[in-house]
């Protein structure tokens, strides 16, 4: 380092201007392994322009692609306790929390907003995967039945993406216990005869699958979404035998008569907007 | 033959040493005593010392088990199974069979009998406690179609107004390839669903392991009770081990972190009451563990079938609403 390095270079870079250059201008499809200039992966949605591959989506664009354009408002989530247990493997529990709230500027591993889906009210909740791989806590819990509760106060329909590893162990039992709690939440919108659909992304496993992820009215996944209750490293270890391709994913899943559809990014705001749409049992003049 | 656990060592050095000296003071098979009277009331006399310093130390090692050593006292083989508890506390039981949609999954055991003379519907995870029974019961891990035998009995209890008292022991669901296959996820989800949709009484006892999905798709109840040495945990410690401390060592610190004790989990009022065990835990006396479980039962439901349907749900609704929420 020197002077022209610390110094002179930033001084010459603070009178062009800032430049907003992303760390990545090339990503490399997990899938076909083709790169991919960044901007045209985030114009297609995240999905490879080669081969249709889904890759993760942060949440903030996920409400963009889903609601109409600037209908959306985000709402604030019910605190729930900090680390309850005191948890602590190799890193306390609160570090790890504050790590990835500074990672990924979000409090939690939910984020719920209300707007219109090709002109139809919803509140639409959607899971953080980026946030602790999208672990179901008490904090997630409350958001859902927040959720729920504002889609009955609303009078309008739940959609939840789902993405997760599944419980957050290090709040323990109180964990486990979100998946009554999210279960009674679908139950509260069932009992006001409103739809709730699940759109399921890559991945969702464990107890999230086992609660509300898997009691929609509609179940939708995107393509070749890992999807399934045990992971399938602790299925190879428990039956000793190589999985058979695209087990778990979601056409499998579709062929195993557990999913409705599987929809592609593209298409997923129309196709929630036809099942709200049509749910909803508003009449629209027929085009015939 | 009684099995011991590594840390039930003293007791188990102490209890061999009694046996061989009732052995020696036993009279020998059409025989006369070897050694005189005197010799015998000796005997006698130090076998009850030694009765005391075994119960004095078993006493002790019970009084402060730790996480770990819960954990195996919850899996131990000898310990009470469901079938145990449905065989002694249910008259007139009479067994249900299968899903209605595949197969009869046996890892899930219930039917319908009476407790106390009141009909009930009972239902529950079997381990089983042999090579055969374990195998037959998978070791109590439940594919989709013992959950969903499971909705089918939590339904027809619903349909005909009776309690249901369900025994939770499980390992966890089975994850295998057909499990998956078939929708362990939505079974287990549509599981947890009916019982709290459920028009009728829940009570819902873990008697040994709690594990996971695949307990609480049968403890979704009104009352949950544990027994004194049971745990419950949302991932077995071995496997927490693994994952957060990437060890498979970090199984005793697991379970100290992971809080899966009936005491950890009444203090975080996710369970209600804790039923005390016998001296020793209940394999040592499995018929006083079953009538601690019954006693409490018996207890805790009339008032409960006093509640009419949508109180009931109401109630039950805000005791898990409750789990979790700030300053609750």
């Amino acid at each position: 380092m020197s002077w022209l390095t610390t110094y002179v270079r930033p001084k010459i870079r603070n009178l062009l201007g800032k430049r907003d250059v992303p760390d990545n201008l090339w990503t490399q499809c997990e899938s076909c392994s083709q790169m991919i200039f960044a901007a045209d992966l985030h114009k297609n949605l995240n999905v490879c322009p080669h081969c249709g591959h889904h890759m993760r989506a942060l949440v903030t664009d996920r409400l963009d692609w889903t609601f109409d354009a600037g209908s959306y408002t985000r709402i604030e989530l019910p605190k729930a306790p900090v680390d309850p247990l005191g948890f602590r493997d190799q890193k306390r529990y609160t570090d790890r929390l504050k790590d990835q709230r500074a990672k990924t500027h979000l409090d939690e591993s939910l984020v719920v907003a209300h707007g219109t889906i090709t002109g139809h009210k919803a509140v639409v909740a959607v899971m953080a995967y980026e946030f602790l791989a999208g672990t179901m806590g008490a904090a997630l819990g409350e958001g859902i039945v927040a959720a729920a509760r504002l889609a009955v106060l609303q009078h309008a329909p739940l959609v939840v993406f789902t993405a997760s590893g599944g419980a957050r162990m290090q709040e323990g039992m109180i964990s486990l216990m979100q998946m009554p709690r999210t279960t009674i939440a679908v139950q509260m919108v069932r009992d006001a005869g409103l739809p709730y659909v699940v759109v399921m992304t890559n991945p969702t496993t464990g107890g999230v699958t086992a609660s509300f992820a898997m009691l929609g009215d509609i179940q939708i996944a995107e393509p070749n979404a890992l999807i399934g209750f045990a992971g399938p490293r602790v299925i190879e270890q428990t039956v000793r035998e190589t999985l058979p391709d695209g087990f778990q994913r979601s056409e499998f899943l579709q062929e195993h008569g557990m999913l409705d559809m599987v929809v592609a990014r593209k298409d997923m705001r129309e196709t929630l907007g036809r099942i709200i749409g049509l749910l909803g049992r508003q009449p629209v003049a027929d085009a015939a | 033959m009684r099995q011991f656990l590594d840390f039930e060592k003293p007791v188990a050095e102490l209890e061999t040493k009694i046996d061989e000296l009732r052995l020696l003071s036993a009279p020998p098979e059409g025989g006369a005593r070897p050694a005189g009277e005197a010799n015998s009331v000796q005997i006698g006399d130090e076998i009850a010392k030694l009765q005391e310093k075994a119960d004095k130390q078993l006493r002790a090692t019970y009084a402060k088990l730790t996480p770990w050593q819960k954990v195996q006292v919850a899996r131990h083989a000898q310990r009470p199974h469901a079938l145990d508890y449905i065989r002694t506390l249910i008259t007139d039981y009479m067994p249900l069979a299968g899903d209605r949609s595949f197969a009869n999954d046996e890892a899930v055991v219930g039917g319908i009998g009476r407790f106390e003379g009141r009909s009930v519907v009972v239902v529950g995870t079997e381990r089983g406690s042999d090579l055969d029974t374990r195998l037959k019961h998978n070791f109590g891990m439940a594919r989709p179609e013992g959950y969903r035998k499971a909705v089918r009995l939590v339904e027809l209890a619903g349909r005909f107004g009776l309690p249901i008292l369900s025994f939770v022991d499980t390992p966890g669901a089975f994850p295998g390839i057909d499990a998956e296959a078939r929708g362990q996820a939505e079974a287990i989800a549509r599981s947890i669903d009916a019982c709290l949709a459920a028009p009728v009484p829940i009570l819902a006892t873990v008697i040994g392991e709690g594990g996971s999905g695949g307990a609480i798709a049968l403890a979704a109840g009104d009352r949950v009770f544990m027994l004194e040495h049971a745990i419950y945990s949302v991932i077995t410690p071995e496997a927490c081990s693994s994952i957060l401390w990437r060890d498979t060592s970090q199984a005793t610190a697991a379970a100290e972190a992971l809080r899966l004790t009936a005491q950890d989990l009444k203090h975080f009022r996710l369970v209600d009451e804790i039923v005390p065990e016998p001296l020793g835990g209940a394999h040592r006396d499995p018929a006083a563990a079953i009538r601690n479980v019954g006693q409490l039962l018996r207890q805790a439901l009339p008032s409960l079938c006093q509640l009419d349907p949508s109180a009931l749900r109401a109630q039950r609704r805000e005791k898990y609403l409750a789990m979790g929420r700030l300053g609750s």
